[in-house]
């Protein structure tokens, strides 16, 4: 492992030169280190890049972190994690990326994650994506994720895009069967010349079946990004989903929440906000003895938090 | 002491709003400030907290000249300022404001002190976000406990009642004694309230953008109750949101 993944790892996995439970570490496309527990099995795909994750039934309280670090420019890293979680079980999955590049050669990690939860598996997912170095290369991140949620099961995704990356593109497509719930809070910080778009598409299939999606970001300086969210109800369920952005400079953000009702006990609900900091924020934070700077930072940083 | 010299001040469409104020506040007295709407109480409040600048005249805090201070200067110098109508904040908790207005870190004890004091429990309400979620009433005491985390010299509170419901108004005038009793600080309160008049060490009448009178709180009291637009202590709590 070299510095440079060490330093991306405590970034986007809070790795501090080791990881609790299961664990594989991904560096310039290929599998550095990897750890499978009991309940918990990491093996490599035998068709593509990319690894297996089995989770037993009934698994509780076990991690697995699968990070993923691009350290030099002309990488353009491509790899399929399939994640199975066993019936009951509740989990914690911590899957960061980091890009570097030091160099005129763009860095890229593209990660297609699937997850197939069973009936009433619970699972939280913290992914943090960041970008590094000071070389010309665009730094890339591509993440696509698609879920699949079995009646009951809980997936929790919290990700976020802390600065650096160049270019990113985020797709997630879920379904979710009666009485499952997926609940995304996403956070987004682009700034200079970056751009980011993310797409959710999430379908409610079953009775009570229910999705939050929540996404906040921040576009400074001449960033640009772009959320698109469809929310479709096919039969009574509950989903709400909202974009609020703040703005600033010559940045531009385009919100398209999306709602389709297929049934008619289908509870929908799209929110969307964009807008600059409001100015009675920063001179309340004044009051309190914050320059204005200070009091913008604050702010962005509680509203990304 | 706090001392205001010929303070005037205009609108953007050139009504004067404040015309020559000339005012003394002691230290370590509750100073009610009180008037018709309109009479450029709130401006008069936002001028000592630095968020407006006067069009003429002087500003002392203990002799020291602070007009041309600017609002985080003043703040760090001493002066704190609660609005009537308190901002809200999405992804800031009430624990990370009442702290970043505290300037520092602090025990949970003393965050149940200071919310204490305006009638909220601190465990139904550190973490939650300081957004739409939370009632009118409840940002309001919100809003009085960042004045109270702070302990400046000087506290200014621009109705501090509007907003409130009537429980929480009751709760108000102890938070507002007790600050008198245990604090060092000078507070000025704008406000039309009876209650809060009693209170006062004093009483300043504005209106039409001059100092109509001022004096002892309960020399003054009889003049600004008979001279009308004073909400009475028995008003309805519609009256108290209506404000």
């Amino acid at each position: 492992m070299n510095e440079i993944t060490k330093k991306l790892l405590s970034t986007v996995a809070d790795w501090t030169g080791s990881f609790k439970g299961a664990f594989s570490i991904r560096e310039d496309g290929c599998g550095i280190e990897r750890r499978s527990t009991e309940n918990i099995s990491i093996e490599p795909k035998t068709d593509k890049p990319g690894l297996d994750i089995r989770v037993k039934p009934n698994t509780k309280g076990e991690t697995v972190s699968i990070p993923a670090c691009v350290t030099h420019g002309d990488v353009d890293d491509l790899v399929y994690n399939d994640f199975y979680i066993g019936h009951d079980s509740d989990i914690l999955i911590v899957a960061g990326c980091g890009v570097h590049t030091e160099t005129g050669e763009p860095a890229r990690h593209n990660g297609i994650h699937r997850f197939f939860l069973e009936p009433g598996a619970r699972v939280k997912y913290i992914e943090k994506h960041v970008g590094t170095g000071k070389g010309a290369g665009i730094k890339s991140i591509d993440p696509v994720t698609e879920a699949h949620l079995d009646e009951g099961s809980l997936l929790e995704m919290d990700t976020s895009q802390i600065g650096g990356v160049d270019r990113s593109t985020r797709k997630t497509i879920v379904t979710v069967a009666a009485g499952a719930k997926l609940v995304i809070r996403e956070r987004l910080l682009t700034e200079g010349e970056q751009t980011a778009a993310t797409e959710f598409k999430v379908e409610l299939n079953g009775d009570g079946a229910g999705a939050d999606v929540v996404s906040r970001s921040v576009a400074r300086d001449r960033s640009y990004q772009s959320y698109v969210s469809e929310i479709i109800g096919n039969a009574p369920c509950t989903g709400h989903t909202e974009c609020d952005a703040i703005i600033d400079e010559d940045a531009v953000v385009d919100a398209s929440p999306k709602l389709s009702a297929r049934c008619a006990d289908a509870a929908l609900i799209h929110e969307a906000a964009i807008g600059k900091i409001a100015g009675e924020q920063i001179l309340k934070l004044r009051t309190l003895g914050l320059t204005e700077e200070e009091a913008e930072s604050k702010i962005i940083e509680g509203f990304l938090s | 002491m706090l001392r205001l010299e010929n303070i005037t001040w205009s609108s953007p469409d050139n009504r004067a709003i404040l015309r020559g104020v000339d005012l003394t506040v002691p230290d370590s007295k509750l100073v009610v400030i009180t008037g018709p709407n309109g009479g450029g109480k709130t401006t008069l409040a936002k001028i000592i907290a630095g968020i407006v600048k006067p069009d003429t005249g002087r500003i002392l805090l203990d002799d020291e000249d602070i007009t041309e201070h600017d609002v985080t200067r003043r703040a760090r110098e001493g002066i704190s300022y609660a609005f009537q109508q308190p901002v809200r904040f999405k992804g800031i908790t009430v624990r990370q404001l009442i702290e970043t207005a505290a300037g520092e870190t602090l025990e949970y004890k003393r965050l149940c002190e200071i919310l204490g004091n305006v009638g909220l429990c601190a465990k139904n309400y550190l973490d939650r976000e300081v957004n739409a979620t939370l009632s009118g009433g409840e940002i309001k005491r919100i809003e009085l406990a960042t004045v109270l985390a702070r302990h400046t010299r000087l506290s200014v509170f621009d109705e501090p009642e509007a907003g409130i419901d009537l429980w929480s108004f009751k709760n108000l005038i102890s938070v507002f004694k007790n600050m008198r009793e245990n604090l060092s600080g000078t507070l000025i309160i704008i406000s039309h309230q009876e209650r809060i008049l009693r209170i006062a060490d004093e009483i300043v009448m504005i209106a039409d953008g001059r100092i109509t009178a001022q004096g002892r709180g309960e020399d003054m009291l009889e003049r600004v109750l008979s001279s009308g637009g004073i909400q009475t202590a028995c008003c309805k709590e519609e009256e108290i949101f209506d404000e």
